[in-house]
């Protein structure tokens, strides 16, 4: 079907491209009528069934593709790839199995040395990589930690930051330093047993020191002349604003983050962008309309909704569409509570009753004058 | 500290694990210690295991020290003469069995040649990477990984000769190939496990060239000549059992000629191969439905006592009947008695198959294919000497395949068929210079090619032919015991809808995806049609919705829930039908709402 202004926008910017070769006028008259053709005939016809061909465009490559999973050459991280990935994000997961980002720098700091003290600053450091040793000192009931100084100055960390985030994590605690390298957790509360001190011990260690938290690694790569970081982990809202990040640049694979951040339309995006990349990296050469009809779908609602049982599947109007896909007996004791109607307007439906469906050829009938 | 575990619990603790290692291994091999113990020292964990339990999967392996392998030249004569035993070499400390975990902190070296001092021990043969059935393959070493492996999946299918009393046997199904042979290319695991007394193919015959496009796709060409003289011909055994059981009050199961009217009796004709015991008898053809064994079984239910007093109403007919794809001729009854004492009989049913269009023959290199063709001697192509190929494969099958070992076996073969001998193809033992010099010796190409001659037009063929032989395998996929069709035939009857399966005459399902790509065609119409096969005329009662139902007593249509009788005709599917019952019967009422058109 034609849509009048789309099709006159995209003519306007083709005349203007077209003017520029350097073709007779005939030649460039000839062009555009080629092209307008070729626009009309990628159209698709009323009463195409374009839900089933962008499934199938998408799934049946897919299944070829289960073999290459789990693997990526190069890079240290091992990051979700093929069809667990695609069905990951069709089915609008809260956070990825491995959520990763993709930082570029901004020009003036794209050289190695302020890509390594980015990442620095991104990785987030906790407690228990700063330290050698922790001990539970049970004469006094507190815990005994022995910091590694070296580490600490390396990475310019410094104790009353440090001991500022521990009070952060964990509550009624005293932090104090017994020498340079010594540092003295206890407990506020009376009656401490050691079962407490020990949970306290867990809490302490994991808590935050240095960088962003839940990036766990982040390596540095050369890709065309960008030095770009590469993390596992996602905190899109925080990287954006460390020092030298391009933040126009910065990438997630954690839709959902990009949806919080940027909206709707730039999680449509992402999800286009994730599927279409991780197909490619596959081989897989699949048109990308059906992505942006797959795209559309899942975000029409405003939220983002994965395709299946809870999503679109589980939204559609007729009783028999539903039941026939999941949980028939549910849907169908649900619709007789509140006395549904079902227009058997859908595909399924006609195929149940055994009428024919309402697509292609079957959109057609022929009616008598009487 | 390292901790020492004996079968998984804690004895003790060392300081040295590396003394600790190497004296159990000396007191292993001295025989102090048993020989089923095996050490293994974890780095990462900082522990050693001592394993004695059952379970583990152990290898034996050739002890070496100082880079020097204890199995000398002088055992190795001693060996051959038979003076020095396996379980002697375990004994003397020349060799020992290595479980997985103590194989970690081994370093193994596969051939002699390359052992150094760090070498801990040495491999028996290099072929011992491959399994049983692989290492059985010709040149394992030639061919890609993934080939070996369908190869000997496949040899696991041929018909072959499995066991040699199979005439004195009652085995369900055996299958036997008429005239097998040994294979010309053979491996030294093949003598190991005495497959060459049980051979599993015939030496074929072959030439790689295309021919008139009848063996595209991995199809084969077969000369009709070859199958007349018998090539690949098998025979199929099955046996068929029946016994008589005793039942509660003193009935029992009769073997016999079941009388005429008798409940359950199928037509006369089928009794007729029965002789007066109710027996059939050695020899005679059988078919689908035909009666092996008259049997008479007492009623599973008693009717009432006038009829039970009539005497011959008390039984039916319980015969053992040949399913439709086990014809043939009777080979052999067995009659005689079970466990219980009761009457056990055994017919063994012969099927001679001859190899026809259809049928799935395989190489040992992972190629196999179908006939696609039956091609008469004449018209088949020949070679300068006079010999026609029994075989003909398409040159498609090899280059992305990269079966290198398949060209070999075709050269090597007709070398070996020249000179008369077997020519050797274990793994990374095989050398392919002297069958290509016996070859040249004959007169023949050393590349195993030769000028053909088209059989139908007869001028010879501008490039040359690779032809030799090859050993073929048939595997029991046979055609005439798959091929299946049908337009209209028998219905389930709960939901009026196609039987599954061959054997009830069942149609081809057309599934969901297959439901999907209809749609995606946009072609619903086509659809109802193929799904049209529960259509059904149903009464829908306008007042209320549901389903109408005709008192032929009255001929009227009522609808039974609200007693209209206004009703309108549908056409539907049966099984929505059923979906509208089932949920009734969960007290859903759905109902319909109908218009006029």
């Amino acid at each position: 079907m034609i849509n009048k202004e789309i099709k006159d926008k995209t003519f306007k910017l083709l005349k203007e491209k077209v003017e520029l070769l350097d073709k007779t006028k005939k030649e460039k008259e000839e062009i555009l009528k080629l092209a307008e053709k070729r626009y009309e005939n990628m159209l698709y016809d009323s009463g195409e069934a374009i839900g089933v061909v962008a499934a199938q465009s998408v799934s049946e490559p897919a299944t070829q593709t289960t073999l290459k999973s789990y693997h990526r050459e190069s890079s240290g991280l091992n990051i979700i790839q093929g069809l667990p990935r695609v069905i990951e994000i069709l089915d609008a997961r809260k956070s990825p199995e491995t959520p990763t980002m993709k930082i570029y720098l901004l020009p003036e700091q794209n050289n190695k040395n302020s890509a390594k003290k980015i990442a620095s600053n991104i990785k987030e450091t906790k407690l228990m990589h700063l330290m050698v040793e922790d001990s539970l000192d049970l004469a006094n009931m507190c815990i005994e930690i022995n910091m590694d100084a070296e580490k600490m100055k390396n990475l310019d960390i410094k104790t009353d930051d440090l001991i500022k985030n521990i009070k952060k994590k964990v509550r009624n605690i005293e932090v104090k330093m017994s020498d340079d390298h010594t540092m003295i957790v206890e407990s506020k509360k009376a009656g401490t047993t050691v079962q407490d001190l020990q949970r306290t011990r867990t809490k302490v260690r994991d808590s935050h020191a240095k960088g962003i938290p839940d990036i766990d690694f982040c390596i540095i790569e050369k890709v065309n002349d960008d030095w770009v970081l590469q993390t596992l982990g996602s905190n899109l809202r925080k990287i954006t604003k460390i020092e030298g990040v391009d933040s126009n640049r910065v990438s997630t694979n954690n839709i959902f983050e990009v949806y919080e951040t940027f909206g709707i339309e730039a999680a449509r995006q992402a999800i286009i962008n994730e599927i279409l990349n991780t197909l490619r990296a596959q081989g897989v050469d699949t048109d990308i309309r059906h992505l942006l009809l797959i795209a559309d779908a899942m975000t029409s609602k405003g939220e983002i909704k994965p395709i299946g049982r809870y999503g679109l599947s589980g939204a559609k109007s007729s009783v028999l569409a539903r039941s026939n896909f999941e949980e028939t007996v549910k849907h169908l004791v649900d619709a007789s509570i509140i006395g549904e109607k079902d227009e058997l307007k859908g595909i399924v439906e006609n195929i149940i009753i055994g009428k024919t469906a309402k697509v292609g050829s079957g959109l057609v009938e022929l009616k008598m004058k009487d | 500290m390292t901790e020492v575990y004996l079968d998984g619990t804690l004895i003790g603790e060392t300081d040295d694990h590396k003394k600790l290692i190497t004296e159990l291994k000396t007191k292993r091999r001295k025989k102090i210690l048993s020989t089923n113990m095996n050490v293994s020292f974890l780095q990462d964990k900082d522990e050693i295991h001592v394993n004695m339990g059952i379970g583990r999967v152990r290898r034996p392996l050739i002890n070496v020290e100082n880079g020097k392998s204890l199995l000398t030249k002088d055992l190795i004569k001693k060996i051959e003469e038979k003076e020095l035993t396996w379980k002697d070499m375990q004994k003397k400390g020349i060799m020992e069995y290595i479980d997985a975990e103590e194989e970690e902190n081994s370093y193994i070296a596969l051939t002699e040649k390359e052992l150094t001092k760090e070498h801990t021990h040495l491999e028996l043969d290099p072929l011992l990477i491959l399994g049983i059935a692989t290492s059985t393959l010709p040149y394992p070493d030639k061919n890609r990984g993934d080939r070996l492996n369908y190869g000997a999946r496949m040899a696991v299918q041929s018909v072959g000769i499995p066991i040699h009393n199979f005439l004195m046997r009652d085995d369900t199904t055996m299958n036997i190939l008429i005239n097998p042979q040994k294979t010309l290319i053979s491996t030294q695991s093949m003598d190991a496990i005495h497959l060459n007394s049980h051979p599993t193919g015939q030496n074929i015959v072959v030439a790689i060239m295309p021919f008139y496009g009848y063996n595209i796709e991995d199809a084969l060409i077969v000369n009709k000549s070859s199958l007349e003289r018998g090539a690949l011909k098998s025979i199929a055994y099955r046996t068929h059992t029946t016994s008589c059981r005793r039942y509660w009050g003193g009935q029992e199961d009769k073997i016999g000629l079941p009388e005429k009217g008798i409940k359950n009796y199928k037509s006369e004709d089928l009794y007729n191969k029965l002789d007066q015991s109710g027996i059939i008898q050695p020899e005679t053809k059988v078919e689908e439905g035909d009666i092996l064994v008259g049997k008479i079984s007492p009623l599973r239910f008693l009717g009432i006592a006038k009829e039970i007093r009539m005497g011959i109403e008390n039984f039916r007919d319980n015969s053992l009947h040949l399913e439709e794809i086990h014809d043939g001729f009777v080979e052999k009854i067995i009659l005689t008695t079970n466990e219980e004492g009761n009457i056990l009989l055994k017919i063994t049913v012969r099927d001679t198959r001859i190899p026809e269009v259809g049928d799935k023959l395989a190489t040992r290199h992972g190629q196999k294919g179908v006939i696609g063709l039956v091609v008469p001697e004449e018209d088949m192509p020949f070679t300068a000497e006079g010999i026609t190929p029994d075989i003909i494969i398409n040159s498609h099958a090899i280059p992305s395949r990269m079966t290198v070992g398949q060209i070999l076996e075709i050269l090597e073969g007709k070398a070996a068929a020249l000179n008369g001998t077997h020519i050797d193809a274990t793994a990374f033992k095989s050398s392919e210079e002297e069958p290509r010099k016996i070859l040249a010796d004959n007169g023949f190409q050393d590349d195993g090619k030769e000028s053909l001659y088209n059989g139908i037009t007869g001028e010879k063929m501008e490039s040359k032919i690779l032809i030799g032989i090859c050993y073929y395998q048939r595997l029991y996929h046979i055609v005439s015991k798959k091929i299946h069709a049908r337009a209209k035939g028998p219905v389930a009857l709960l939901t009026k809808q196609p039987t599954a399966g061959r054997s009830k005459g069942g149609g081809l399902r057309l599934g969901g995806m297959e439901k999907d790509c209809f749609i995606a065609h946009g072609a619903p119409i086509v659809l109802q049609e193929r799904f049209s096969s529960d259509s059904v005329k149903e009464h829908i009662c306008t007042e209320c919705g549901t389903i109408a139902v005709k008192d032929h007593i009255k001929n009227k249509v009522v609808c039974l829930n609200c007693k209209s009788e206004e009703n309108i005709e549908v056409r539907l599917s049966y099984a929505f039908k059923l979906l509208l019952d089932e949920m009734k019967s969960m007290m859903i009422a759905a109902s319909i709402k109908t218009t006029k058109d």
